[in-house]
């Protein structure tokens, strides 16, 4: 009931919205240009395997 | 092959671009950071310790991305967003309030350094000690960061105990997709 009740639930409210924000674009569908780039990253790993630990 | 931890990546890049956009507020932009921060990461996997937390790891990597190559151009870009900053920079009424009602502007107008604390901890599900770590700096200044961003989102919101605000899909519009069709 004190004012500390209140900011809580405030705090509360916020972070809901935060939250809700975020998940939103998280969880949208990956845009083709990170899938392709995917793709190139694993296909640069297949024809370069001896890309061992250099030092530097 | 499926241990290969370049594959977690993947799992943690819609998170990424939402980190990425309620930093820079610009869609094309965030993306940009967040391919040039999945490019670090995949080759910088080794730098990676198993056994710790990757999203925070990305993150880390995220961010240091953006400060070091892109918050200028994001400053460029924001430049010429000048209708939008003026529709946010309303004239404070009588009690010095903003009277904004929509979370997503009043969200934007916090300084970055509140913005990202409050995204890591309050929707990131980032702890403050991680959300420490991932920014650089003192535990302490995380939580103040979160409190004071709080507070004015509060003020800006005119939250107050007679008028709750309005959880509704209107003004929880997201944080992060304003600005994306300025890009």
């Amino acid at each position: 009931m004190g004012p500390k009740d209140n900011s809580s639930r405030m705090d509360a409210e916020i972070d809901k919205n935060l939250k809700r924000a975020f998940d939103d674009v998280a969880g949208q569908e990956l845009p083709s240009r990170f899938t392709d780039l995917l793709d190139q990253l694993r296909a640069q790993e297949a024809e370069a395997p001896d890309t061992e630990t250099k030092d530097e | 092959m499926s241990d290969d931890p370049r594959e977690e990546i993947v799992t943690h890049l819609g998170p990424m671009r939402a980190f990425a956009i309620s930093l820079t507020r610009n869609g094309a932009l965030a993306d940009d950071i967040v391919q040039d921060a999945l490019v670090k990461a995949w080759t910088n996997i080794d730098k990676f310790q198993p056994g710790t937390n990757m999203r925070a790891w990305l993150f880390t990597i995220l961010r240091n991305t953006y400060y070091s190559h892109h918050r200028k151009r994001r400053r460029e870009v924001e430049d010429t967003e000048g209708e939008l900053s003026a529709g946010l920079a309303q004239k404070p009424d009588h009690d010095g309030r903003l009277q904004m009602r929509d979370f997503s502007a009043a969200f934007g107008t916090l300084p970055e350094e509140q913005r990202e604390a409050l995204v890591l901890v309050g929707a990131g599900g980032f702890s403050y000690e991680e959300a420490a770590e991932t920014c650089g700096v003192a535990v302490g200044t995380i939580k103040s960061r979160v409190n004071r961003g709080r507070a004015r989102l509060v003020e800006l919101l005119e939250m107050s105990d007679t008028e709750p605000m309005e959880v509704t899909e209107a003004v929880t519009q997201g944080i992060v997709t304003l600005n994306q069709s300025v890009a």
